[in-house]
């Protein structure tokens, strides 16, 4: 479905995309993780076909952005970071221009956006003026929009960025029932949770360049331990503390509210801690996620 | 969910264009009142300086014909109609669209391309322009104020009008980065308006430089087309008037298919 070689990006002197291989297999959910500023959005743009590329090989559908750009985004559905809905047409219109855009027929684009608005569970709104809708609402709104056209590739960014936890497990929901009917999907996010629960297979990047890759299982066996032992201290003694315990773990990361123990046992970690004469205020013992793999390969700094 | 039947190829230039003005007429359509103010704006100046200022003058001799202060100022009205709708749709409009609701960065995530973009808007903006001027033709009709047959060309007149500035205008607003710089819209607006041969003719320049620039100017080309339209004398600056402004809306129609790419397609 999408195919990158060497694939590079740059505004002025400033490389966003610095070189990446990637490989969206059909009917997978692929992920692209990363802090900001790590070259996600400059990467979607480029798939999306709206952003030419830099240097290196890209194809979409078999395709070449260059020069089939309308054709292949006649295949794609895109629901982009913001929700840039038409909010000068009511909801139902939203749907059906958007259709047009296509060049689906007229009858086609009614029936289309009657069945999206079922879909995204906001028929009894499609009078509906679109900045009287709730967030949640827009985003499944949005989403629906990028279906009207039965997309090959679905390409989400920072699909639930903003929403409540209901609406966001709403959104799952949906996206996972798309998976099941064969949509390949591309996300981009920095909740772990949402490319644990979404991704077949994703690839984390920082500064423009693929720091790892594989499935969210692969990655956290290949990156992290089994478990962690999470121990909280008092303010700003962490940092000290973290050498006098750096050999009970195979790593231990500071974080400013906690130490962070890598160990395949946690328990023992938390045990061996306690004989030292140590009392954290808290501990608590969980498996690696993908979190984990993530602050070891991006670094705890914020990026902007 | 129903299939759609196959991937609908991308749409046809001519195609693209009626699809972005079906959009735009869809957001219309319930607010069609808007379109009053535009179509009131002329008539009134028809009926405050054309009529109420044209008690005190007699007539005006243009191109060498005696014509009543009315129908002086008519065919004016009808030119600065199409370009106050055209300006207005793609000055402000267009920037509202690509600066706030990011409306074509949605479209461009479809086939459509920016030159459909271009074209879309530019009609719009065109037909825009067009049903005032349509609508002051009737009324300058009813009041005989027209003289001629000509006088039915002064639509497509007023069309080519309209086409001209809507490119122009969208051209510049790709330029303008705040609600501040549409300032210097007003500023062009307001001397283009009142110093195009509207309210007196163009003579009153003198036979120097100034009257060579405003001859130069395209409302200016627009206003005596208009005028030679209505009152039935047609000369050789008619043709002049029509190429200039089939040249200027076409070289706005590919500035504006640039910059969009510039800006848009980063």
């Amino acid at each position: 479905m999408i195919s990158a070689r060497g694939l590079r990006k740059s505004f002025g002197d400033f490389e966003a995309v610095k070189g990446i291989d990637v490989e969206v297999r059909k009917g997978e959910a692929f992920g692209f993780l990363g802090p900001n500023g790590a070259g996600k959005s400059s990467t979607m743009r480029m798939i999306a076909s709206v952003s030419p590329v830099s240097g290196g090989e890209l194809r979409i559908l078999g395709m070449d952005p260059a020069t089939d750009g309308p054709a292949i985004r006649g295949r794609l559905g895109v629901c982009p970071q913001e929700d840039t809905l038409d909010n000068e047409l009511n909801v139902f219109d939203n749907l059906y221009i958007y259709g047009r855009y296509f060049g689906i027929d007229r009858a086609t684009c009614r029936e289309r956006a009657r069945e999206l608005l079922e879909f995204a569970q906001i028929t009894d709104k499609a009078k509906a003026k679109v900045e009287d809708l709730s967030g949640g609402m827009k985003r499944r709104l949005t989403i629906a929009r990028s279906l009207i056209n039965n997309p090959d590739l679905l390409l989400l960014d920072e699909p639930t960025t903003g929403l409540d936890p209901q609406a966001r497990h709403v959104l799952w929901d949906q996206l996972f029932r798309l998976k099941q009917a064969g949509v390949t999907l591309v996300i981009t996010t920095h909740y772990m949770d949402e490319a644990e629960q979404l991704c077949d297979r994703l690839v984390v990047m920082d500064k423009g360049l693929i720091a790892a890759e594989g499935s969210p299982r692969q990655l956290i066996d290949a990156h992290s331990t089994r478990e962690v032992a999470e121990l909280r201290f008092g303010v700003g003694e962490h940092e000290a503390l973290a050498e006098k315990i750096e050999d009970l773990g195979e790593r231990v990361e500071v974080l400013p509210d906690r130490l962070l123990v890598y160990s395949d046992h946690g328990e023992d970690v938390v045990t061996a801690v306690l004989d030292r004469g140590l009392h954290p205020i808290a501990t608590l013992v969980r498996r690696s996620t993908l979190e984990d793999v993530f602050l070891r390969l991006t670094g705890r700094s914020l990026a902007d | 969910m129903a299939l759609v039947q196959g991937i609908p190829a991308p749409l046809s230039p001519a195609a693209a264009t009626k699809v972005l003005v079906l959009r735009n007429y869809v957001v219309y359509k319930d607010a069609w009142k808007l379109f009053i103010t535009g179509f009131l704006e002329p008539v009134f100046y028809l009926f405050s300086i054309g009529i109420g200022v044209g008690q005190l003058i007699d007539t005006f001799e243009f191109h060498g014909e005696a014509v009543p202060y009315a129908e002086f100022v008519a065919p004016a009205m009808l030119a600065t109609s199409a370009f106050n709708g055209a300006l207005l749709d793609s000055t402000y409009n267009v920037f509202f669209k690509m600066k706030y609701e990011k409306l074509y960065d949605q479209m461009l995530a479809t086939p459509l391309s920016t030159g459909d973009i271009a074209r879309g808007e530019i009609t719009w903006g065109l037909l825009r322009g067009s049903v005032y001027s349509a609508a002051f033709l009737v009324v300058m009709a009813l009041m005989g104020l027209t003289h001629s047959w000509w006088a039915v060309l002064a639509l497509p007149a007023a069309i080519l009008i309209a086409f001209a500035f809507s490119a122009v205008c969208m051209a510049v607003t790709t330029w303008m980065t705040s609600w501040q710089d549409f300032d210097k819209i007003t500023l062009a607006q307001m001397p283009l308006f009142l110093f195009s041969a509207t309210f007196f003719p163009v003579e009153a320049f003198g036979d120097g430089v100034l009257r060579w620039v405003v001859e130069a100017t395209p409302l200016y080309r627009g206003v005596v087309l208009c005028r030679e339209l209505t009152t039935g004398v047609i000369t050789w600056a008619s043709a002049v008037s029509v190429v200039y402004l089939v040249v200027m809306g076409i070289l706005g129609l590919l500035v504006v298919r640039r910059r969009l790419d510039k800006l848009l397609l980063t």
